[in-house]
């Protein structure tokens, strides 16, 4: 069973999102993601200060397998992005909600949240998805 | 082989092993087996530096025996089986009469008979093949046996600490041996030294877990493909097809066209491409970050071709793939990745042999 921290809120297609304490939403994927792309060698981030509306493509995910765009789960504008991941892709793979960051947004609306998955309807998303 | 009640995929008989080990289990050409067991990179390197293991099951196992066998076989393969000494091997292609490639395969030359191993996709239309084209002194039978490749500098080694004297220091590369009911080849698809062994079910299952016991990492079907591309090594449906020439596709060498009266199925066919195949199959090392898939399209000096099979490198820690191009086409050439050009160079493959990184990366 992946894990699923009780903090994120989700995209059906994988993203999370955290709201910080500093008011900012760290966006990754979810460890259910990366399990299924299997070992990631490459990641497209978004440039700081780029603003991205929710539901907007804002970067790309590469795998061995295949290659994934990721959606940014709400609108803002980009304040920082995972630099670590360049030489170190793999830590998508190994901690999908921790290091495996991929960029931080200063949300427009953190009402937005609220429109996103919870972590048991996200567990139902994944579940389907297994049959 | 055990097929389970209701329609899916079939298990080999080491698909418990593969579950106990954390297989991520798929379904592939309609068997279930793992694509990885948690970092098909990692055990990729492990194949590299060390030791990995296959379970190769799923492969079609055919045993030609009877006085025509020889014949039959020089008949439907391109390569000459004549050349073989007992326990030789040899790899090569069947052709269809327009000299397109129905499946490449090792043929082995034993005191018993011959015996074929081809493709697990591709059963069903072989051993039609076979029987559309069977002669009257002659057999030939599928066999369900269990089928490990054990690859790396470290595998005989490690596979003789567990089976002592299992594999003789003067099998040579090519060649087999028998060893009670198992037959061992030094044989592979990796690019490494190593062999496969084809043994009864049971003690397939007793040796994977001696091995794994010893040390030697399970490897998947996402590491078997990582490596055989970086080896150079075609995959069938891939970068060999019912509509590919062998000479376009780096297995012209295959093609034994002595002696002339040999009349090998496809042999006319050939014949009028001989020396001026258009195209070629060679390699491409990716210059940006991306990785290269199938279907993706290569603009050249000498015109455009295609990418057949495309990875990530985990030894060049870049993207390789093989790719039909002009047979002209050298030096750099764009690549058009998902809507973007990107830079790559044609390289010729292998790219990479025991360990060693063969190409150029600047």
């Amino acid at each position: 069973m992946s894990e699923i921290p009780t903090e994120c809120k989700f995209l059906a297609s994988h993203e999370w999102a955290r709201l910080e304490e500093d008011g900012m939403v760290t966006v990754g994927i979810s460890d259910y993601a990366q399990d299924a792309l299997g070992d990631v060698v490459f990641v497209e981030l978004p440039e700081t200060g780029q603003q991205i509306a929710a539901g907007e493509e804002a970067g790309v995910v590469e795998s061995v397998k295949a290659a994934s765009d990721i959606y940014s789960p709400v609108s803002g504008s980009v304040v920082s992005v995972n630099t670590a991941l360049e030489d170190e892709p793999e830590k998508v793979n190994q901690d999908p909600f921790g290091e495996g960051w991929f960029f931080k947004i200063e949300p427009d609306d953190v009402g937005e949240l609220d429109e996103l998955l919870d972590g048991d309807a996200y567990q139902e998303v994944c579940d389907e998805e297994e049959h | 082989m055990t097929t389970p009640q209701n329609a899916g995929p079939a298990r080999t008989p080491l698909y418990d092993q593969h579950v106990a080990a954390g297989g991520k289990m798929v379904d592939f050409s309609g068997w279930s087996l793992p694509v990885n067991y948690g970092s098909q990179i990692e055990e990729h390197m492990a194949v590299r530096r060390a030791a990995g293991m296959f379970d190769v099951s799923h492969m079609t196992i055919i045993d030609v025996q009877g006085a025509d066998a020889e014949s039959f076989l020089r008949h439907v393969v391109a390569n000459d089986v004549a050349k073989l000494d007992e326990w030789g091997a040899l790899y090569g292609a069947l052709l269809n009469a327009t000299g397109g490639v129905l499946d490449d395969l090792i043929v082995y030359f034993l005191p018993t008979g011959y015996r074929c191993v081809v493709n697990a996709a591709t059963r069903d239309k072989v051993l039609a093949w076979f029987a559309e084209h069977a002669q009257p002194g002659m057999t030939f039978e599928q066999r369900e046996l269990v089928m490990i490749a054990v690859q790396g500098p470290a595998a005989i080694g490690k596979l003789n600490e567990v089976r002592p004297g299992l594999v003789p220091a003067e099998l040579k590369p090519f060649q087999a041996v028998q060893q009670a009911q198992w037959l061992v080849g030094r044989t592979g698809y990796t690019g490494e030294d190593g062999v496969e062994i084809m043994l009864p079910p049971t003690e397939g299952v007793s040796l994977w877990q001696d091995l794994l016991a010893n040390g030697v990492a399970p490897a998947g079907l996402g590491a078997r493909d990582t490596l055989r591309l970086e080896a150079g090594l075609n995959l069938y449906g891939q970068d060999l097809d019912e509509n590919t020439s062998p000479l376009a596709s780096n297995i012209g060498w295959t093609i034994a066209w002595q002696p002339e009266e040999r009349n090998f199925i496809g042999r006319a066919a050939l014949e009028a491409e001989r020396g001026k195949s258009p195209m070629k199959l060679t390699g491409l090392v990716l210059a940006d970050k991306g990785i290269l898939r199938h279907g993706q399209i290569v603009t050249t000096t000498a015109g455009d071709g295609i990418i057949t099979s495309g990875t990530y490198s985990p030894t060049m820690a870049c993207s390789i793939a093989l790719a039909r191009l002009p047979r002209a086409a050298s030096g750099d050439c764009q690549v058009e990745i998902r809507g973007k050009q990107k830079l790559a160079r044609i390289v010729k493959p292998p790219f990479v042999r025991n360990g060693k990184v063969l190409v150029e990366l600047k």
